[in-house]
């Protein structure tokens, strides 16, 4: 009873916190909204005893990935309801996507049922039962293959993501830091004599100056 | 649950994708550390790599009958060691031919090679693939390597488009995929191709064929059949030629053993529901590609559309959906990436540093700037074409062979009149070639490597025309 009071408690959190992320117009508010709903899918995780994907969804999302965001968000400085502006005369488009999509869903799911019986719940499981642990004993047996074939995809993403950006553009001005440090007095001050200039003796006319127009 | 033990014998036949992890590391630390000599250096010990990868799959990793590892999620047989030593090959040519475009364009870098590699392995696990997951990976590693080898080079504005709309719609396509491979996983509950041949039988409930159609376009958007080839004219055009030329090889082997391992394994026993779906895509890509080719005036976008129309070729082997039919299809790829490396190697020559040779207004009078890459051209065109006795014809009738056994009569009518509108395009080229007066446009380039590469390679395609049976007989044996 209690677990369901909390499921439907943290579904309403979190389906407010979508709607938030796609209705403020502050983009940083929608940021904050997305984490909120990344928090309460993560206490739904805890509900149904996943708390391995629980935690690493904090973890990662919430700690990694939307502090991204957010630097993002606040360096790029975009001004949002310039790019919304007439976003709703698309409005009823949507709606209508929406209304067609939900509708094949239920009518896929409520009329046909696929065959499948989702009305027996998950068996709990017993109290010493560790998820962390049976996640790492199958990934590193089981699916060893495509867990290193994920890992040759990140090294894969850093060499592609690198040689894209990382190019050296003529005429920019980069700070070069040990050519600065290396400097010597000599090659930025040059001292000069020059002759002490009296001051009752006129300054040397130059060709064509005191011509008149 | 047993947790399998990994022993170094028990994963040797997996030899080929374990040395190429490592292959692409040693490349990537040598490339960083050899600092100014790297532009020397890399190239030649990607093929390197590449040729002791052959030798040591020959030596060590071959296997009898299909062995699985990996808890079954990776299959080694006969065909995979086939199509890995063939994708191998064709993707060391393909860098034999490119190296001094790239050198001349300013885009000779280390990474290219390193992507080169990354996705030669994509090629690999999607071969060997024994399950969805492992199948996905592999389809993965290729595509985003591509992605970024057509935007490569940096300066040009057309590739970065190129590389967008192929990174957009390739997204879309894997998610496409993934919510078909999703469907079929939660209705059968098993991700390996061995198991969900075993629980699709019979008539499929809804949710299965939702699922098969999802995976159907997943399938035509990586060969590039119509109607999800708006990605291919585009992105042959825009990139720069030597990413084309990679493009269109080696990838689609990687295609035809997305497919086989698809249809073939895990729906091959409810071949209904989908081979009429990669009919009518199989239709369309036929007469699409080779009616909008004839209106081209640029080679590449040109062999974009007959890629287009090849592909239909391809997928009405597996239309056939018999074992003459897989054989049917697995020739005609092996000939199509052969014919194709031919061709795009000449535009590579023809181009010099400053001078895109990729209108076909370029190759006017070809013969008199340059006897030899005419000669080349006019081989490859004629295969190409389908004209005998270059092995483009076999590679046809092969495919028509299938369908006449299995009764699509239809088929084969479409089929032959379209290879009929393609002969005239192919024709136009060589007819540019010998009969149209120069003008002031440059020689090709002279490097002989790659002359005498490419006079073997079309060579290869007059001489697998002459005597069609080693390969045919091998396309046999592999796929028994």
């Amino acid at each position: 009873m209690l677990v369901q009071v909390l499921f439907y408690a943290f579904s309403a959190v979190l389906i407010a916190a979508a709607l938030g992320v796609v209705v403020t117009r502050n983009p940083v508010h929608s940021a904050m909204c997305l984490v909120l709903a990344f928090f309460t899918s993560a206490a739904i995780w805890l509900l149904i005893e996943a708390e391995f994907l629980a935690i690493v969804l904090v973890l990662v999302y919430v700690g990694a990935v939307m502090v991204l965001f957010l630097f993002v968000v606040m360096m790029l400085d975009i001004n949002v309801e310039e790019v919304k502006r007439g976003f709703t005369r698309y409005a009823w488009l949507g709606w209508l996507i929406a209304f067609l999509v939900i509708a094949q869903i239920v009518g896929v799911v409520w009329f046909r049922g696929l065959g499948i019986d989702a009305t027996q719940g998950a068996v709990p499981l017993p109290a010493d039962y560790s998820n962390t642990r049976e996640l790492g004993a199958v990934l590193y047996t089981q699916y060893v293959y495509p867990f290193e074939l994920a890992a040759v995809l990140l090294l894969l993403a850093i060499v592609a993501a690198i040689s894209l950006t990382m190019r050296r553009r003529p005429g920019l001005k980069a700070q070069d830091v040990a050519r600065q440090v290396a400097v010597r007095r000599e090659d930025r001050v040059r001292l000069v004599k020059m002759d002490a200039v009296t001051r009752d003796a006129p300054a040397p006319r130059q060709d064509g100056e005191g011509k008149a127009p | 649950m047993n947790a399998p033990t990994l022993t170094l014998a028990s994963v040797l036949p997996a030899l080929p994708e374990i040395y190429l992890v490592a292959a692409i590391c040693v490349v990537l630390m040598v490339d960083v550390f050899a600092g100014a000599s790297a532009r020397r250096v890399t190239p030649t010990l990607t093929l390197l790599v590449l040729a002791a990868g052959a030798g040591l799959t020959l030596a060590f990793a071959q296997v009898e009958g299909p062995v699985t590892l990996f808890s079954g999620m990776y299959i080694a047989d006969p065909l995979g060691t086939f199509l890995k030593l063939c994708s191998t090959l064709f993707v060391a040519v393909a860098l034999l031919y490119s190296r001094h475009y790239l050198e001349n364009r300013g885009i000779l870098k280390g990474e290219y090679y390193v992507l080169a590699l990354t996705a030669l392995l994509g090629i690999f696990v999607m071969v060997s693939a024994g399950s969805l997951l492992t199948m996905y990976m592999g389809i993965e590693l290729l595509a985003l390597s591509l992605y970024a080898m057509v935007a490569f080079d940096r300066d040009s504005g057309v590739a970065a488009e190129s590389a967008m709309k192929y990174f957009v719609l390739g997204a879309i396509a894997s998610g496409a995929l993934l919510y078909g491979m999703s469907l079929v996983y939660g209705l059968t509950g098993t991700l390996l191709f061995s198991e969900l041949a075993v629980a699709l039988q019979g008539t499929p409930s809804l949710g299965i064929i939702m699922g098969v159609v999802f995976l159907v376009v997943g399938v035509a958007f990586k060969f590039g059949a119509v109607p999800f080839h708006m990605w291919v004219p585009d992105v042959y055009h825009g990139a720069p030629s030597a990413v084309t030329l990679f493009v269109a090889t080696a990838p689609k082997i990687a295609s035809f053993a997305l497919a086989y391992r698809l249809f073939s394994g895990a729906l091959g026993n409810i071949t209904e529901t989908w081979s009429q779906m990669l009919a009518i895509v199989a239709v369309l890509s036929l007469v699409l590609g080779n009616v909008v080719a004839v209106a081209q005036t640029n080679l590449k976008r040109m062999l974009a559309y007959s890629a287009i129309g090849n592909v239909g070729f391809i997928l009405l082997g597996f239309v056939a959906g018999t074992e003459q039919g897989y054989e049917a299809a697995l020739y005609y790829t092996i000939i199509y990436v052969i014919m194709t490396l031919g061709s795009f190697g000449v535009i590579l020559l023809a181009s010099r540093a400053g001078f895109e040779a990729d209108e076909l207004a370029d190759y006017r009078g070809l013969h008199a700037r340059d006897p030899s890459l005419a000669l080349m051209m006019m081989v490859l065109m004629f295969s190409t074409a389908g004209i005998p006795p270059f092995v483009g014809f076999w590679a046809k009738l092969q495919i028509f062979q299938a369908l006449w056994a299995t009764d699509h009569l239809g088929l084969v009518i479409v089929a032959a009149s379209v290879s009929v509108v393609g002969v005239f395009y192919y024709l136009r080229v060589v007819k540019l070639m010998y009969f149209d007066a120069p003008g002031d446009l440059p020689k090709g380039e002279a490097r002989l490597g790659v002359r005498l590469t490419l006079g073997i390679n079309a060579l290869a395609a007059l001489l697998l025309g002459l005597f069609p049976n080693s390969l045919l007989e091998l396309c046999a044996k592999v796929l028994s």
